[in-house]
């Protein structure tokens, strides 16, 4: 059973995806879902149906922003904030404005974070959710100023905040404009703390570096999913410091669970539910009792 | 100012003769008194800390140490904190808060530790903490980057009302090494990396990330320590009135605005 979970935590990072296509056997994208940590195949539409978490080893698989919300508010509640914010080129890194101008096409996105307000069960907040299929979900000037934006919306109206965390850290061709977006947020989680306000965060797979290191780690609550990467400084980093291999479930939601920087492990079925309860908790009853 | 290239800039601090903050501490401030431990785990030698005098006000003074032998940086583990060196200087920051006492940071680390203890111990929670407190802390606070500002490492001890550099110092969200090889798979283009991330102290200041610079001896400040200490002095004493006359709840508000502002996007 440990050694399974080890297994499963090895081959999310050792497994090379592109080198799945050399195997004998090649899958259709659209029809079925092989499990990056164990291996597992689904039919998608099971895969899809079981919200994305693999049935053999429970591995919570990345969603896009879009997939989170639908899963985790009420139908129709999203108010969007910000919707048309983009990043421009601060620094005139090269290739930066193609690579985005790429992506958006690609992901219908604009940057990495949709924020804006809702209800879950009814009950009223403002929700930040990170897109890692957008750079890596990587924190540059659009993310950093749509967060804190969204915590000072949520001070005004005196809302909670629900932060869905997933990140690379830093989008480095940005430059030091994007290492400030970490000072950006955590001032205006501050000012949100201050004004006696709840903050929930979730993080996903991965939550890394330099969002790690400020308004992910700032949470009154800090819930994680199962199996998820959390931590600093990459992996291959630490391994490429310390010349060792590091243990396997190194960095897991588990992990730090253990060491005490998340309060609890909360599987994607049950995240709507536990969320609408902890609202409830602090104040925000909603409409409708909790089933 | 002299008109080097960010590599040549970095070639500079690199210099094994560059002066450290265990040149600057006894230079600058009159019985200083360093005070050890982060009260929860242990004392981080990566950063020293403590109070003393300069030109008879007290002052917290909070600084990363970079080593200027191989003994002192092992030591010093080369200037990269542990957890507890951000939660020793958070400490100290807050006893500054409550004395009323203005807190000079130090910066000169590339980056914050990279290790399996560092990550144990909730590196990232560690970095956040010194962020989310220092935003609001009710004292003056002035960041002083000496040689190199290796990202959330550094960015723990930025948190400030005035970020100044020293002419030859680079503050960056990545080594210039580490960008070289995520962009271009290749380390060895580093010196191309430090020129496209805009890290010098005239690119901090024109991107409104630092408010000044503060010149250094021709070459370098290794040529002369006096009269690189003489001008960091300068800057002290021109700084630290200014910024505790301002009412506390200016001093707040303009720092909260001052990281705020930071940020080019279209909407």
């Amino acid at each position: 059973m440990l050694e399974d979970l080890f297994k499963t935590v090895r081959s999310r990072f050792d497994v090379d995806l592109k080198s799945d296509r050399k195997n004998k056997v090649s899958i259709p994208a659209d029809l079925l879902f092989k499990c990056p940590r164990c291996g597992n195949v689904m039919f998608m539409e099971d895969f899809n149906g079981a919200n994305k978490v693999c049935s053999a080893c429970n591995y919570h698989a990345r969603l896009t922003a879009r997939e989170r919300l639908q899963m985790t508010i009420d139908k129709d509640s999203f108010v969007e904030y910000d919707k048309d914010m983009m990043s421009k080129n601060p620094i005139g890194f090269a290739d930066y404005e193609e690579k985005m101008e790429k992506l958006r096409q690609k992901t219908g996105l604009k940057d990495a974070v949709i924020t804006g307000e809702c209800t879950i069960k009814t009950k009223p907040c403002v929700i930040v959710v990170m897109d890692s299929t957008f750079m890596m979900a990587s924190m540059g000037s659009v993310v950093g100023e749509k967060i804190a934006r969204a915590f000072e919306r949520a001070i005004e109206k005196k809302l909670p905040v629900i932060a869905f965390t997933a990140s690379g850290g830093a989008r480095m061709q940005e430059g030091i404009l994007s290492l400030m977006q970490m000072a950006k947020t955590s001032a205006a989680v501050k000012r949100h703390s201050d004004a006696g306000l709840l903050y929930i965060t979730v993080m996903t797979d991965p939550t890394t570096g330099g969002v790690t290191a400020s308004f992910a780690s700032l949470g009154d609550i800090i819930i994680a999913e199962p199996k998820v990467l959390i931590g600093f400084a990459g992996r291959r980093v630490i391994e490429g410091t310390i010349k060792q291999r590091l243990p396997d479930d190194f960095q897991s939601a588990e992990f730090l669970l253990e060491h005490g920087f998340v309060d609890m492990i909360v599987e994607r079925k049950n995240m709507r539910r536990t969320l609408s309860k902890l609202l409830r908790h602090h104040g925000y009853p909603g409409n409708t009792p909790d089933l | 100012m002299s008109n080097l290239t960010a590599w040549e800039r970095m070639e500079i601090i690199r210099n094994k003769n560059r002066p450290t903050v265990k040149d600057y501490i006894p230079a600058l401030f009159k019985d200083f008194f360093e005070f050890h431990g982060d009260r929860f785990f242990g004392d981080d030698h990566a950063i020293m800390g403590g109070v003393g005098s300069f030109k008879g006000r007290p002052v917290t003074v909070i600084a990363q140490v970079k080593g200027r032998n191989i003994e002192e940086n092992k030591d010093s583990n080369f200037g990269m904190p542990h957890p507890e060196g951000y939660r020793k200087a958070l400490r100290l920051a807050k006893q500054a808060e409550k004395f009323h006492r203005p807190i000079i940071f130090f910066i000169d680390t590339p980056g914050a530790f990279c290790g399996i203890a560092a990550e144990e111990r909730g590196q990232g929670e560690a970095i956040a903490r010194n962020l989310l407190e220092l935003s609001n802390l009710k004292t003056p606070i002035i960041s002083i980057v000496l040689g190199e500002g290796g990202s959330g490492g550094a960015l723990a001890l930025g948190v400030c009302d005035e970020l100044a550099m020293l002419e030859n110092a680079v503050y960056s969200v990545i080594s210039p090494r580490g960008a070289a090889s995520i962009l271009w798979k290749d380390a060895s283009k580093e010196k191309e990396a430090a020129q496209a991330l805009k890290i010098t102290a005239e690119d901090l200041v024109s991107l409104g990330v630092a408010e000044e610079v503060i010149p250094e001896p021709a070459g370098g400040a290794h040529n002369n320590l006096e009269l690189m200490v003489e001008h960091l002095s300068d800057y002290l004493e021109r700084t630290i009135p200014k910024l505790s006359s301002e009412p506390i709840a200016n001093l707040l508000e303009n720092r909260y605005n001052k990281f705020r502002k930071i940020g080019e996007f279209t909407e």
